[in-house]
């Protein structure tokens, strides 16, 4: 600590150079918690895809409904635990811009297979005696300033007409990930006012299955038992499922990598340069601190800890104005209702920062470490 | 009692014996130093004059450490240092001497304090033992009132000071002075003068300087000629040693 004074003191001798280069390290790692954002939000049901459920689909498309029938079949196979479907409803709240999913669900089995959601039991009980019930997600009351037993009106897209259902209750995901921005209701509502097509159909089935092992069994045994019928299956893991959805969006893995790798490597070329003009025009300082006894090694140090401090103190305050912008939540009305900077995420992006920092303060630090006290002398 | 012929007896503070070094220009060898030999009593006060390109400094860095020769030995206090690592060179130098440069070299973006505390922090000393040490040879130059002050903040004549001020605070064996007065008005140089030559016979320590400016030289107590490398004369100036060629 006792060096400190000379660390600080040598970032402050070109004061907006310092904070500009800081605020380089800022923006850069800004930009990364917003990318880490935007592409956990795309990925996020990869995330939160349970490891013993698996997703059956209309072979066709998913758009295509199955047989409601299948839910005994289904159950019956050796190694299912518990099966549940789901119709996507997709109404309108007001606006087209308040995109939020709502789900037809079956209420008697819903719960055993996705336990990640909890609702305490009286708002449950009261749910369930209420034909026009509906549960939401806490983000959502939060969004549109709903309490519970707010009476809320959708306009059905896929379902004509309009639609109201009451809030009764509010469900908790117990993980970070989950998504919070959830509207449930009863299947049975939906199949009795759409009793002409939809009568009897389904939009999906999630199983659930005593070992994650027999998954890929399963799933073949499901596809084989309902094939060269007019409902074929496509089953696959809850994951994978989740990874085909994030395909349709297209590579975004791919294009947030190399968004950030750019931004990066700029980061990295404009701290390097900014460090060797820092050595450069104080060649002879350093010289200087050889000269009265420090040793080549603390010169390397000191270069390298000007360049980590520049880095450190800019991608912190980065990554906090990127943990301040989501601390709202999605800012797109329901497109990313996954919108959170998890901690793991910062505490990479601060080792990148630090990686860069060190990356561009190695050179220079190597030249003033190499530094001949003797030549720059001779040099004044 | 400073000598240039060899014989001095091996209770010399600096004892050099055929002292050589070579510089590659190019394809051309040039011989800056031949042959040197030089004995330096504690407490001396030698000037080295000469002309430009002579030596002197490069004889500076050889006696500071900071530059090997190509043949011949150096030892100080009775340790020879020529056969230093690089590392151990440079940590001798931190305990034994003390460099004061023409153009001062402090560092702009520390205080005359921090300036003069850079030498102590390469110590065990206590931040308070530090204090103590920077406050009293701030005192010594003159400049306690100026402690906070930024180089940018004093005068040359001041800077320099603050510089001497660095070069005593961890008490080196010797001090090497290269050109101390060279970037300072008459009036200003004579005070530097006159601190240095109080450090030398109020505070006994050995001083070795590189001059161009006669009236500099005049304070020390020899005045050695370089020239081409070699020391061609010697002649006694204010103090008290003699010299013997």
């Amino acid at each position: 600590m006792k060096y400190f004074h000379l660390l600080v003191a040598s970032l402050f001798r070109r004061k907006i150079r310092t904070l500009l280069t800081t605020l380089s390290f800022a923006v850069a790692l800004f930009l990364f918690g917003l990318l880490v954002v935007v592409h956990g939000a795309f990925n996020q049901g990869l995330d939160v895809a349970g490891a013993d459920r698996l997703v059956v689909i209309n072979k066709v498309s998913i758009i295509q409904p199955l047989p409601v029938s299948y839910e005994e079949r289904l159950l019956h196979l050796p190694g299912v635990k518990a099966v549940t479907h789901q119709n996507w409803f997709g109404g309108v709240y007001q606006d087209e811009r308040n995109f939020f999913p709502q789900m037809a669900n079956d209420d008697e089995t819903f719960r055993s297979v996705f336990g990640e959601f909890q609702i305490p039991d009286d708002q449950w009980q009261a749910y369930m005696t209420d034909r026009e019930g509906a549960i939401v997600g806490p983000d959502l009351l939060k969004r549109y300033h709903w309490k519970v037993g707010d009476r809320v009106p959708l306009k059905g897209t896929i379902f004509p007409g309009a639609w109201e259902f009451n809030i009764r209750g509010v469900y908790h995901g117990a993980r970070q990930q989950d998504d919070n921005t959830q509207f449930w209701f009863h299947y049975k509502y939906l199949e009795e006012r759409e009793n002409t097509y939809w009568k009897g159909l389904v939009g999906w089935y999630t199983v659930k299955v005593y070992r994650p092992d027999d998954s890929v069994r399963i799933s073949k045994q499901i596809d084989a038992m309902f094939a060269n019928s007019p409902w074929e299956t496509k089953t696959e893991t809850e994951k994978s499922f989740a990874a085909d959805w994030v395909k349709q969006a297209g590579n975004i893995s791919f294009l947030m990598m190399s968004i950030g790798g750019v931004v990066f490597f700029t980061l990295l070329l404009v701290t390097g340069n900014t460090m060797a003009i820092a050595v450069r025009e104080r060649m002879r300082e350093l010289a200087v601190l050889k000269a009265v006894g420090f040793t080549d090694g603390f010169v390397l140090v000191l270069v390298l800890a000007e360049s980590l401090l520049v880095a450190a103190l800019g991608g912190g305050i980065g990554l906090l104005l990127a943990k301040a912008f989501t601390l709202n939540g999605d800012p797109t009305r329901g497109l990313l209702p996954f919108f959170f900077l998890p901690v793991p995420a910062m505490v990479v992006g601060l080792g990148l920062a630090l990686f860069v920092g060190i990356a561009a303060g190695i050179l220079p630090a190597i030249s003033a470490m190499r530094l001949n006290v003797v030549s720059v002398k001779r040099k004044v | 009692m400073v000598r240039v012929d060899g014989q001095g007896n091996g209770a010399s503070l600096v004892r050099v014996r055929g002292l050589d070094k070579k510089y590659q220009r190019g394809s051309e060898e040039i011989d800056v130093l031949q042959g040197l030999n030089l004995d330096v009593d504690t407490g001396d006060f030698v000037a080295f004059m000469g002309p430009s390109g002579s030596g002197k400094t490069t004889l500076l860095n050889l006696l500071g450490g900071l530059d090997l020769p190509t043949r011949g030995t150096i030892s100080v206090a009775g340790d020879e240092i020529t056969h230093l690592s690089g590392s151990k060179l440079t940590q001798w130098r931190a305990r034994h001497v003390g460099f004061i440069f023409q153009m001062y070299n402090l560092i702009p973006v520390l205080t005359a304090f921090q300036n003069v505390e850079l030498p102590l922090l390469l110590t065990k000393l206590s931040k308070a033992e530090r204090r103590n040490h920077v406050e009293v040879a701030l005192q010594v130059v003159g400049l306690f009132d100026r402690m906070h002050h930024y180089p940018r903040q004093l005068s040359g004549g001041q800077e320099q000071r603050v510089a001497i001020a660095r070069a005593i605070v961890a008490d080196p064996t010797f001090l090497l002075c290269d050109e101390p007065t060279g970037d300072l008005d008459r009036k200003s140089a004579d005070e530097i003068l006159d601190l240095i030559s109080r450090l030398v016979q109020e505070h006994h320590k050995t001083v070795l300087m590189v001059t161009h400016d006669p009236a500099a030289a005049a304070r020390a107590h020899m005045i050695l000629h370089l020239e081409k490398g070699v020391l061609r004369e010697a002649q006694r100036a204010g103090g008290g040693a003699e010299v013997r060629r």
